[in-house]
């Protein structure tokens, strides 16, 4: 962004009134943009007004055109003596509290194991390469697809995943790992961290590669201990690049549909927050109450990033004022 | 008595063995690093590889090679049309994606003009949003105008995802070109559109080749939409018809079925991110890192 910075400020500066040229590219700059934002505002703003205000309607799948408003009864209304409406659904708040539980736990595991993966690739050893592509193969594989293996993995009875810890008795008996309630959301984050780990894998090492070699080789030549030099040196530079990788896929686990759909077929143990919203609006037809359901997500989400994007950009001016 | 040796030269034997000690650690780390990525695609692959009730004979290594899975996926469900309506939608997606992303992202990368951040954030903030949020809003608009139950109305929903990641990379991409190039072609008096076709083009075609590939590779991977917006199972693309293979009963999974269809989706992409593989981190960090 800087150098995009620069160039302007270059044009900033001449006289008051912009030239014709200047004038020429900026028109210029919304005649390139126009088709893009015409497709943007069909496909994802136009969609996203039409949820927000069905989210108030009492929407029904057949017969959408007749949806009438009726104010916050989707998401609590009192009525016949007793609260009804999504805020005081149990298995709701299930969903919710399934879905931070699946985003920490997730997340966590992936930056920590993404951590020791980019470690370990970004030292030089014969082999590195073949060892980068292999870690690329889980991210290549189609999440659905990674689903379903990881299902027969798991499989109860003829899963290769109890055979290996039965023979190394860690258990006793075959676990039902995505039937049991106890187990189902293990195995969900299992698959998740197994395919996504790759990915912050490849973001750590960018952040990584970009450290000044200078500080590393000083810290050879003293002789500080290579544990020394990675609390001291490599976290604290490469904490930046980390916590913009861990943000991002925070917000992307939020939103998980896929791997829960499938590997655990949306039971109420493990099902998130936009399986819940999609199972009513879709399965049970009330599009309304669904789309209540998918708004509250989206504030949710719409909150959290806004909050990221005011501290990064906090941040961003600090270094600028610098 | 051993330790009595051991003082005696210490200094050269202690960091051997530490040294040595580390060299192993570093390598079962590597081995497990390795094993860990692939085994479940190799046991899959063994698994399609075994036909008849020897799949639920647990075996770590390939038994028998037989392609009868292969052929009753293709037989007993339209498998080869859901390849190819994914391969169109993909296609289509991508195509759309990335000639509206270059126009947009030249404007957004080297032309300066008010509102610019506030737009890039916007298009940061749409490929963050949940899709769950535009489905029942997709749905209507998809089937108002005629699209439900089309690969046309999978396509126009994918866009949701690839568009602002296109134009989000591309723009970066663009940011960092020269920009000498540029301004020989404005002072020659080249007009912005012969600017774009003619300097940017060229020299962005490896960013297009990257950007192109990660928006098919997740076009091809969509679910939700995919899932939601079309009922007949000869118009479904790869995921859904994959999620959806089913048995006699439901406790009865075709598994062989499962791990060819899984299979024979996976390897084209395997082999096309391990041939891409530079390209493929270059446009991933692009996206998230430098932003």
């Amino acid at each position: 962004m800087a150098e995009a910075v620069t160039l302007v400020a270059g044009a900033a500066n001449a006289p008051a009134r912009p030239s014709a040229l200047t004038r020429q590219r900026v028109r210029a700059a919304w005649l390139f943009l126009a088709p893009m934002l015409v497709v943007l505002a069909i496909v994802a703003a136009w969609p996203l007004l039409r949820t927000l205000w069905l989210g108030f309607t009492n929407a029904r799948l057949g017969e959408m055109g007749d949806a009438r408003f009726i104010g916050f009864g989707n998401y609590l209304i009192y009525a016949d003596g007793e609260w009804d409406g999504l805020l005081v659904d149990p298995s709701w708040w299930r969903a919710v509290g399934n879905t931070l539980r699946f985003a920490v736990a997730s997340v966590t595991l992936e930056t920590v194991f993404g951590f020791a993966v980019a470690l370990v690739l970004h030292r030089s050893f014969p082999g590195r390469g073949l060892v980068r592509a292999a870690i690329l193969v889980p991210w290549a594989i189609p999440t659905i697809v990674s689903a379903k293996i990881w299902s027969w993995l798991l499989n109860d009875q003829f899963g290769v995943i109890n055979d290996l810890l039965l023979r190394l008795h860690l258990i006793a008996q075959p676990v039902a790992w995505t039937a049991n309630p106890s187990t189902a959301m293990i195995a969900v984050i299992i698959a998740d961290v197994w395919k996504t780990t790759p990915f912050m894998a490849l973001l750590i090492l960018a952040g990584l590669q970009m450290l000044p070699s200078d500080c590393y080789e000083a810290a050879e030549i003293d002789g500080i201990h290579p544990a020394k030099v990675f609390w001291r040196v490599t976290l604290p530079l490469v904490w930046p690049a980390v916590m913009v990788a861990v943000v991002f896929r925070g917000l992307d686990a939020l939103r998980v549909f896929d791997i829960i759909y499938v590997l655990t077929s949306g039971s109420e143990d493990t099902q998130s927050m936009s399986v819940y919203a999609r199972k009513y609006l879709i399965d049970f037809q009330e599009v309304g109450y669904g789309s209540a359901a998918a708004s509250l997500l989206f504030v949710t989400v719409a909150v959290l990033t806004l909050i990221t994007l005011m501290l990064g950009r906090l941040r961003l001016d600090r270094e600028g004022n610098r | 008595m051993t330790r009595d040796r051991r003082h005696n030269v210490r200094p050269l034997d202690l960091r051997l063995v530490s040294r040595l000690l580390g060299r192993m650690a570093f390598w079962s780390l590597v081995a497990a690093i390795v094993a860990i990525s692939l085994f479940p695609f190799y046991y899959a692959l063994i698994s399609s590889l075994r036909p008849g009730s020897s799949l639920y004979e647990i075996r770590y290594v390939p038994s028998e090679v037989s392609f009868a899975n292969y052929v009753s996926v293709f037989r007993e469900q339209p498998f080869a049309l859901s390849i190819l309506n994914s391969l169109a939608v993909a296609t289509g997606v991508v195509t759309v994606s990335l000639l509206l992303g270059v126009t947009a992202a030249y404007a957004l990368g080297r032309i300066d003009f008010k509102g610019r951040r506030l737009l890039l954030l916007s298009i940061l903030g749409v490929s963050m949003f949940p899709q769950v949020a535009v489905l029942a809003g997709i749905f209507e608009l998809v089937r108002g105008i005629g699209a439900y139950n089309t690969i046309f109305g999978v396509a126009l929903s994918h866009l949701i995802l690839t568009l602002p990641f296109t134009v989000w990379v591309l723009t970066t991409f663009m940011r960092d070109l020269p920009k000498e190039v540029e301004e020989a072609a404005f002072v020659d008096g080249a007009r912005p559109w012969i600017v774009v076709t003619r300097i940017f083009l060229p020299l962005l075609w490896p960013a297009l080749v990257t950007t192109g590939l990660l928006a098919f590779i997740t076009a091809w991977n969509e679910f939700l939409f995919a899932l939601t917006l079309v009922l007949s199972p000869e118009r479904r693309t790869v995921p859904v018809a994959i999620a959806l293979i089913s048995g006699a009963s439901t406790q009865e999974l075709p598994w062989g079925n499962i791990m060819a269809a899984s299979v024979t989706v996976t390897v084209p992409l395997i082999l096309l991110v391990l041939v891409f593989q530079r390209k493929i981190v270059s446009g991933l960090t692009a996206g998230a890192v430098k932003g």
